[in-house]
């Protein structure tokens, strides 16, 4: 039997470890700190080291599994994980700072603590199921049901989101994290229209944002009209921007329509901010309307001869209403988009959108007439995205240009593309794992924008095309089974 | 140039910049039957094509098409590629082929549909609230699309994603999609390219079909000869922009200009030289 430590192995990450060390020495082997006013320079020996010496292993577990060893990466991946578990358990307590703890000196850091538990986890995983699939055949693998399994995904989310705001354990934090969630679940499947069946790939869907927000704030402020009256005013004013914005660039594609796009998103931003007379300027909009339940404020004193909402159902007041009462309001939004979508997909026009994805010049040698398509598609997106302002515009109460920056234009379109251009669910996965987890993991702080970054790259190598992939056909012929 | 003639192409000039891609020709198309562009290549075959289905806006010329049914006439020349299409139901097929790859063959079809079915679902808004005349001119459009998957061969396909289709398929994918149109003439260019003989042999009877069955009359750009000898009723040839010949299949192949062309002759140098200028 070979040995395990197979030389070409120790090698391999003899070699990685040197590059780690090379890259690691400015990364990571050195801090730069302002003491007073002078920038210092100190040396982080114990972490550098730890960094070189965790991609030694880990390079060397990797290469172990992959080459089908199986006591050898689990061992490795076992210690591995024990080391960085006990020193994450040391650093959290705080016990590494006042005892001499040996495990410190090994895996300095929470974040190296963590990437070693993490990482020997996977190898040991990794190499123990190599060696079990070492002696099957390879089988065709049976596709899996797919219609099926995203369907109960769907389901499955949308009964979670449902319920949440009752479970017990919810607090005020996860209410307001989840609405923020579902704003950008929302506004992702407005642009996927747009995007990811369209294939209009617009930089600056968040004019249309802003400008559904001001929309309400305007109206809402200077007519007093409630939220329900401004709220459809609010999606056809965005449609019509979506309209007037669409007719310049009908016959740009590709790259050019995404410079052309970004570059309106900052022109509403900074009209927005100029127009001092008309949007207020920096100083945005406030006092907005807060929504009522139909009419029903969720105020602790009700104004003489009306009821508020606790008073109607004769329950005590608790401010709490309100965010779960907004909370089921964009998740009513959020799940029409999704129901118009979907449905808007099976009809002609939605498929003459992926068809214009596809092939314009193909789309025109069948009679589709590619700038009503567009049009249609931008409107409709547009109008989604003021939908999602109005709300955005009720539940903060005041709005002013700096909500609307391209970073917001930015994200929604990583949302729509790492979820699978075009899929529902994998927008609201998508949603998720960039919105929520940053939001929920603030106190993170700086590990929270690694993560963020490292999640991406790994997206980008793993599923290139999004996390969702699926693509069902909106119409199938009545002579096959469904499930062919 | 008879009266009757469902399409007349009359002194078409394409000039892009300083060359003159096509040059002064003039032809005109039967109802029900099948027509042949042929030609050496870079001859002006697909520009003239392009100009027909509104791809291009001619330099010159004017190209009439008089609808059998409508008794319309519509000026295609002024016309834009979708209206050609819409209105006066010139349908063309692309050399390299375009499908919509993601999409699944009957989609495909479904697409092609898209004008009528447009209407039937009252710009979206019926087939939002899913009224049932819209129902029914779905499956009338899932039935005529059946019926062109059918005739193509394309049944075991139908649910796939038309690129992931073999080759021949794609392209007879393309001829039925043009089919769901509903044209009055069908543009084929290249039909055959990339097949073998027993796919252009069915190819060949798939075209006789339809002017057959369908009544629909087809221009085709084909380089393989025996297939347009075979199939053809009217053969037009270019070479450097010019019609140099026109007429049966019998006798465009005794055309000495004809041969000229393909094979060249002894003078061939003065020849090139005198097109070129």
């Amino acid at each position: 039997m070979r040995p395990p430590f197979a030389s070409p192995l120790l090698r391999d990450a003899v070699l990685v470890a040197g590059i780690a060390g090379v890259l690691a020495f400015p990364f990571v082997g050195l801090l730069l700190t302002t003491q007073g006013t002078a920038p210092t320079l100190s040396a982080r020996f114990p972490e550098f080291a730890g960094a070189v010496v965790l991609i030694f292993f880990g390079r060397l577990g990797i290469s172990a599994a992959r080459r089908g060893h199986i006591l050898f990466p689990i061992v490795l991946g076992v210690v591995m994980a024990t080391v960085g578990a006990f020193s994450l358990l040391f650093e959290t307590t705080g016990m590494a700072a006042d005892s001499a703890a040996p495990w410190h000196a090994f895996v300095p850091g929470t974040f190296l603590a963590t990437v070693a538990s993490a990482g020997g986890v996977a190898i040991a995983v990794v190499a123990g199921r190599n060696h079990l699939l070492r002696d099957s055949v390879p089988v065709a693998r049976k596709p899996l049901p797919m219609k099926q399994l995203l369907l109960w995904t769907g389901v499955a989310l949308a009964g979670v989101a449902i319920v949440l705001p009752l479970l017990p354990a919810v607090d005020r934090r996860l209410i307001d994290v989840a609405t923020l969630v579902l704003t950008y679940v929302m506004l992702g499947w407005g642009l996927n229209i747009v995007v990811g069946l369209a294939g209009l790939l617009d930089l600056g869907y968040v004019a249309f944002y802003a400008v559904g927000a001001y929309s309400y704030a305007l109206l809402s402020v200077t007519f007093g009209w409630s939220f329900w009256v401004c709220l459809p005013l609010a999606g056809a004013l965005a449609a019509l921007f979506g309209i007037l914005l669409g007719f310049p660039v009908l016959r740009l594609r590709g790259d050019y329509l995404a410079i052309v796009t970004l570059g309106f998103g900052e022109m509403i931003r900074i009209i927005l901010l100029n127009w001092y007379d008309f949007t207020n300027g920096p100083d945005g909009i406030s006092n907005i309307g807060r929504p009522s339940f139909f009419g029903f404020q969720f105020a602790a004193k009700p104004a003489e001869g009306t009821e508020s909402f606790h008073t109607l159902f004769g329950i005590a007041y608790d401010p709490v209403h309100r965010l779960i009462f907004l909370y089921y309001l964009i998740l009513a939004l959020a799940l029409l988009t999704n129901a118009f979508t979907l449905r808007i997909r099976r009809l002609p026009v939605g498929r003459a959108w992926e068809a214009l994805r596809e092939d314009e010049i193909a789309c025109r040698s069948l009679g589709v007439n590619p700038r009503n398509t567009k049009l249609s598609a931008f409107a409709i997106g547009a109008m989604f995205a003021g939908f999602a302002g109005s709300f955005f515009a009720t539940r903060q109460g005041f709005v002013s240009p700096e909500s609307f920056t391209f970073i917001e234009s930015a994200i929604l379109v990583a949302i729509v593309v790492l979820g699978g251009m075009g899929s529902q669910i994998g927008v609201a996965v998508a949603a998720i794992i960039l919105v929520g987890l940053p939001e929920y993991f603030r106190e993170l702080q700086e590990y929270r924008m690694l993560a963020f970054g490292m999640g991406m790259v790994l997206i980008m190598l793993w599923r290139p095309g999004g996390l969702l992939t699926h693509r069902e056909p909106t119409i199938r012929t009545r002579s096959q089974p469904a499930s062919a | 140039m008879t009266p009757s003639a469902l399409l007349q192409v009359e002194h078409l000039t394409m000039r892009f910049g300083g060359l003159v891609a096509v040059d002064d020709v003039s032809f005109s198309v039967a109802q029900g039957a099948i027509h042949a562009l042929i030609g050496p290549n870079g001859a002006g075959k697909t520009t003239v094509f392009n100009c027909l289905t509104g791809f291009y806006k001619p330099s010159v010329g004017r190209i009439t098409l008089n609808s059998p049914e409508s008794q319309a006439t519509f000026l295609l020349e002024q016309m834009d590629d979708f209206r050609i299409v819409r209105e006066a139901r010139v349908v063309r097929t692309f050399q390299n082929i375009r499908t919509f790859p993601k999409m699944s063959v009957l989609e495909n079809l479904m697409v092609a549909q898209h004008n009528h079915l447009m209407r039937a679902s009252g710009w979206t808004f019926l087939g939002l609230i899913g009224a049932p005349s819209f129902r029914h001119a779905e499956a009338a459009s899932v039935e005529r699309a059946e019926y062109w998957i059918d005739r193509t061969g394309l049944a075991e396909y139908a649910d796939s994603e038309a690129g992931a289709l073999p080759y021949g398929e794609q392209r007879r994918l393309e001829i039925a999609r043009a089919m769901c149109c509903d044209p009055v003439l069908l543009c084929l260019d290249e039909p055959a390219a990339g097949l073998n003989p027993s796919e252009t042999e069915q190819l060949s009877e798939l075209i006789g079909y339809i002017r057959d069955h369908h009544h629909i009359s087809v221009l085709l750009i084909e380089h393989d000869m025996s297939m347009v000898m075979g199939v053809s009723d009217h053969i037009v040839v270019l070479d450097y922009g010019q019609k140099i010949a026109e007429g049966t299949p019998e006798e465009v192949r005794n055309d000495p200009a004809v041969v000229q062309a393909y094979l060249g002759s002894d003078d061939e140098t003065d020849n090139a030289a005198d097109a070129t200028t």
